[in-house]
């Protein structure tokens, strides 16, 4: 057990004495398996915001329900309890003097309202369905069109489509990406210590020679790989973040120009975790796929 | 410890460098593998060791089948074995010290213990005061003696070396034979192989002559 603990901390002494031992070339590196980190977890980052930019956005995943101008009160009171009977979600009425003021309350709207010679604007349901499927969400506004006193149903279906559509294809582009860098990641390490490997050429034969199983060969190497990949995650994360910390006040400008309130996002923990593991997981795995090529040649 | 029997070695292109040698060696032998250039002197040490398999023919080592032996296995065997190569194979790119640190971190010694080890390896070959000196900057004799304080670091039972005294002068080369009969004294197997005929007849040693491929002797 002890000696088992003490090869492997040698051997981890090694592979660090290694990545010293040539500053220039770890450095380059790294940033090219931090770079490659980079894109992918930036692209993920990206989805993350605009989805929650979407959900936050008001008219995604709502039913606006808009009575006929003749409806009085009972047909409203029916209405209602046909929402509560359908056990529809979330609702709220927005009586027609409530919608006009808040109409004169948009910027540019209020001399156009004032102008009118009366309220145009019927009265009207907006529901959050518990359900936003969008089938669930399509097969509930038919259902609403059909009831009396209904003028119209808005249902932003299409478009709720569409943007589910977007994502996954935003989400597929992304896992592709990260798939195609992280086989590049892995050739990258292959590389690096393949080159490692000629250098300690002769040591590797003498090692051999005189006992030295294949692990004991391996492990310097696959140390090396894992500390590369776990940096260049490392670098990853810090470049996501700036990435960020520089788009922040311009991203907090632009919503400030259409009147919303949104915060760009940085990443989580999870996924700044998720990219120290991939790093470092990636370079053990080209570590290996190298010393033991080497190996089989050697034999 | 050792028993060969019937064993061959034919290399790809025909050349037949061992035929049909048969030879047991016990704990605790000092022998002398003699013969003329070519002879196959080289060939047998490396099938002991287990660095090149025979074609025919079969070898024990500690009762263990060399033949049957897998490959992730033949480490351990080699454990047993203090190499001394006919080029050294000294590591240019640390000093002596860490060379002869090199087969105990193999095993997984503890630095301090293996560093009083190997000191202890340099001390008997007299190089304890060279230790930090980069073996290119050590004589010729002087890196022979690095090499079997490699060799020997571990204390293994079989002592193996190849032509250890082939660029040597006589001065040197008799410096070198005192330490193998040092380690065998103290009941190391011990096994060279030499085409210097000044060693054969030394007291208490075994001769193995070989002539082209076959035992002579």
């Amino acid at each position: 057990m002890s000696a088992w603990l003490n090869q492997h901390l040698m051997a981890l002494r090694d592979a660090l004495r290694r990545l010293a031992a040539t500053p220039l070339n770890t450095a380059l590196s790294l940033f090219v398996i931090g770079v490659a980190l980079t894109l992918p977890a930036a692209g993920w980052q990206v989805i993350d915001n605009v989805q929650r930019i979407a959900s936050s956005a008001s008219g995604v995943q709502q039913i606006s329900l808009f009575m006929a101008l003749n409806a009085e009160r009972k047909d409203v009171a029916e209405i209602e309890s046909r929402l509560k009977l359908a056990a529809a979600g979330r609702w709220h009425f927005v009586p027609r003097d409530t919608a006009l003021k808040r109409l004169q309350g948009t910027a540019g709207m209020a001399d156009l309202v004032t102008s009118l010679p009366k309220n145009p604007l019927p009265d009207a349901f907006v529901i959050e369905p518990l359900d936003t499927s969008p089938e669930a969400m399509a097969k509930m506004a038919k259902d609403m069109a059909d009831w009396p006193k209904v003028a119209h149903v808005q249902l932003d279906a299409a478009w709720v489509k569409r943007f589910d559509a977007l994502l996954r294809i935003a989400r597929l582009a992304v896992s592709l990406l990260a798939a195609v860098f992280a086989v590049a990641l892995v050739v990258v390490t292959f590389n690096t210590i393949r080159l490692q490997i000629l250098a300690h050429s002769a040591e590797i034969e003498v090692a051999r020679l005189i006992g030295a199983t294949d692990g004991w060969i391996r492990r310097p190497f696959a140390y090396f790989g894992a500390i590369q990949g776990l940096l260049g995650g490392f670098l990853a994360v810090l470049l996501v973040l700036l990435a960020s910390h520089l788009m922040a006040s311009p991203v907090a400008e632009l919503a400030e120009l259409y009147g919303a309130t949104f915060t760009l996002q940085g990443p989580s923990a999870g996924l700044a975790a998720a990219l120290v593991a991939a790093g470092a997981g990636l370079g053990w795995l080209g570590a290996l796929l190298s010393v033991n090529l080497s190996l089989r040649h050697a034999d | 410890m050792i028993a060969c029997s019937g064993v061959g070695k034919r290399y790809p292109g025909g050349l037949t460098a061992l035929e049909n040698v048969s030879c047991e060696i016990g704990a605790g032998e000092l022998v002398f593998v003699t013969g003329h250039s070519g002879a196959g002197k080289s060939t047998l040490v490396k099938l002991i060791a287990a660095i090149e398999r025979p074609t025919s023919g079969s070898i024990v080592v500690n009762g263990q089948n060399l033949a049957a032996l897998r490959g992730s296995a033949l480490p351990y065997l080699r454990r047993n074995f203090g190499l001394v190569f006919q080029d050294q194979k000294l590591l240019f790119d640390r000093n002596a010290l860490e060379n002869v640190l090199l087969p105990l971190a193999i095993i997984g010694t503890p630095i301090g213990e293996a560093t009083r080890r190997a000191q202890a390896a340099l001390d008997k070959v007299g190089l304890l005061d060279r230790a930090k000196a980069n073996p290119i900057a050590l004589s010729g004799g002087e890196q022979q003696r690095l090499a079997i304080a490699r060799a020997v670091a571990n204390r293994p039972a079989i002592l193996l070396a190849d032509e250890p005294t082939a660029n040597l002068d006589s001065g040197s080369a008799a410096g070198i034979l005192d330490i193998f009969r040092a380690f065998h004294q103290v009941g190391v197997t011990v096994i060279i192989a030499t085409h210097d005929p000044q060693w054969s007849g030394l007291q208490h040693a075994r001769e193995l002559r070989l002539a082209h491929g076959t035992l002579a002797a």
